[in-house]
């Protein structure tokens, strides 16, 4: 179950907003961090908390394949996105690095920022602070054990070890 | 056996299964490129506990995003790379002169049609111009690539765009895509497999196909197709190539098929903030502008600067404008320097570049300030791509790029040409 407080952001949130490419020399993904959403919301990186969500509409996460996206908002603290729609790239990065990504195109207009909503990745709903569920489609199994292993490096490790 | 499309034909080859649309298969990789960000790509291998890579030869690794390394952290990154090009012998490597990955594989007949290629980049759809099937993806993935030499991948759909023309004189295929993707919207194709079919893609060269497949992650697409015809024939032969063409089958069944008539399409600009903000360069005609870039994977080609040096040739850029040129590659780079079009571009004021991405990501090499504004033959214009957040990016062709930079503000190239 992911729990947590709600920042929304509209359609088509490209990775250039989520990470501007001036940061990409760096390789630190705390640096990274820093600069999260900058962009979008020049005080985002400070108001943003350990395990906040992020809601937003249409193909989230477009344009660049840029995993310092996900991997940028993972170590800002947030424990999922939420959105209408994912660009492909941003979606298998994010399961890839271990940030829960939801397709869920009601959560935008229903949920507003500093909400909190809890997320039931197996059962596949949102629960609201009105008590009402939006329900999505679980994601594959085998993306989930991607996801619950911590990401592709540890599910890749197991595999060439064999376990 | 029935009828498959492209992308069936090639992910059911590569995963040895019969892959159909919406289906999930794990493909293995023909072949697999990473730039800079190879080292992102290495540290997660290693962290995965990779040792050897599943095949030397399917590995392609360049630097072409912040060349010569702008910051000593960019530096230590090629230096990283560089040793493990070196102590694990990969044979391809290409380093900081060769020139922008979506121009130097193709060019250095690396890609051929109905190959399965994986990139850690989005604008890798390129590669669909000479029938490739290939796609971004992301750094970690790319890791375990290494290692296993196969990804999951789900089998799109297929979306069927007939360009019908001719197109005008005056109109090229950077300005078909952006009324494309003006009409489609930025998540239009998403997770399809585009094929670009008709009488406009026909007409057009392998460089201009490359714009058309380059772009067409800007909508959302997979992979963007143009299937080989006899031009992609000549291009490969003359890198000694032999190829077997893979299309897809008459009656195969796709998502839809949407016809464009680009008999009447004029020069096109994309307006901030977004790819499919798209207008008649008519409607943004008047806007000044305080730089204009002529390059990247989608317009930094030779035909792209003479196209550039055509409307230039014996006059001067407008003292406001900072013109910035760089070719797409070393190769461009040296064609255009003997064919005297790098001097024509130079005395008209421009600054040339070394090849590589440069000011297209606001890596370096000419970023903006708050408050100016560009128009650049890029792919994106998204807010801060170039520099500053507060600062303004126009897309459009290389003759409008030109035009524009002759007038100091946004120009239709058709007038400027008079």
């Amino acid at each position: 179950m992911i729990k947590g407080r709600v920042w929304v952001f509209g359609d088509h949130i490209n990775t250039d907003l989520i990470i501007p490419g001036r940061y990409l020399d760096d390789y630190s993904a705390k640096n990274l961090a820093a600069h999260v959403m900058e962009d979008a919301d020049p005080e985002f990186p400070r108001k943003v908390a350990k395990g906040d969500i992020l809601v937003a509409g249409r193909n989230f996460g477009c344009g660049s394949s840029r995993e310092q996206a996900p991997l940028a908002l993972k170590h800002a603290g947030v424990s999922a996105v939420v959105a209408g729609s994912f660009s492909r790239i941003f979606y298998r990065n994010s399961i890839n690095v271990g940030l829960p990504v939801i397709v869920c195109p009601e959560a935008h207009s229903k949920i507003r920022s500093g909400e909190a909503i809890e997320i039931d990745m197996h059962g596949g709903s949102v629960l609201l602070p009105s008590g009402k569920r939006l329900t999505f489609s679980p994601l594959p199994d085998f993306l989930i054990r991607i996801l619950d292993e911590g990401g592709l490096v540890p599910h890749t490790r197991r595999r060439l070890q064999g376990t | 056996m029935a009828a498959k499309t492209f992308a069936e034909k090639v992910l059911s080859r590569a995963s040895g299964k019969e892959a159909s649309a919406g289906s999930v298969v794990t493909a293995r990789i023909d072949l697999a490129m990473s730039h800079e960000n190879s080292a992102l790509v290495l540290k997660s291998f290693q962290e995965m506990g990779g040792k050897d890579i599943w095949d030397r030869r399917k590995v392609i690794m360049l630097f072409d995003h912040r060349v010569p390394a702008n910051t000593v952290k960019a530096a230590e990154g090629h230096k990283m790379v560089r040793e493990f090009v070196r102590s694990s012998g990969i044979p391809n490597f290409y380093d900081f002169r060769a020139g922008v990955c979506h121009q130097v594989l193709p060019e250095k007949g690396h890609v051929l049609p109905g190959m399965l290629i994986v990139g850690t980049d989005s604008h890798t759809t390129t590669y669909g111009a000479l029938g490739a099937f290939s796609t971004g993806i992301g750094a970690t993935e790319m890791a375990s690539v290494w290692a296993t030499g196969e990804l999951w991948l789900k089998v799109p759909e297929t979306l069927r765009l007939v360009l019908s023309g001719p197109l005008p004189q005056g109109t090229t295929a950077k300005d078909a895509i952006l009324r494309v993707i003006g009409d489609l919207g930025a998540d239009g194709a998403d997770y399809m497999c585009v094929e670009f079919v008709g009488q406009v893609v026909d007409s057009l060269s392998i460089a201009g196909r490359m714009v058309l497949s380059n772009m067409s992650v800007e909508m959302g697409a997979k992979a963007g197709i143009c299937f080989p015809d006899s031009k992609t024939e000549e291009f490969l032969v003359a890198r000694g190539k032999t190829f077997r063409a893979v299309t897809s089958d008459p009656g195969a069944k796709v998502r839809e098929v949407m016809e464009f008539d680009m008999s009447r399409l004029g020069p096109q600009v994309a307006k901030p903030h977004s790819v499919d903000n798209v207008v008649a360069v008519e409607e943004a005609a008047g806007i000044p502008i305080d730089q204009a870039f002529i390059g990247s994977c989608t317009n930094g080609r030779l035909e792209d600067l003479v196209e550039a040096e055509r409307v230039l040739r014996g006059k001067e850029a407008s003292p406001q404008v900072r013109l910035i040129v760089a070719p797409a590659s070393r190769d461009v780079y040296i064609e255009a320097s003997e064919k005297g079009t790098l001097a024509s571009l130079a005395r008209s004021g421009a600054v040339i570049l070394n090849p590589g991405c440069g000011p297209c990501l606001g890596a370096h090499e000419g970023l903006l300030a708050p408050g100016e504004r560009c128009i650049s033959t890029t792919n994106r214009n998204f807010k801060g791509r170039m520099g500053s957040p507060a600062a303004e990016v126009y897309l459009a062709s290389p003759a409008t790029v030109a035009a524009s930079a002759l007038r100091g503000e946004i120009a239709d190239p058709r007038e400027v040409d008079r």
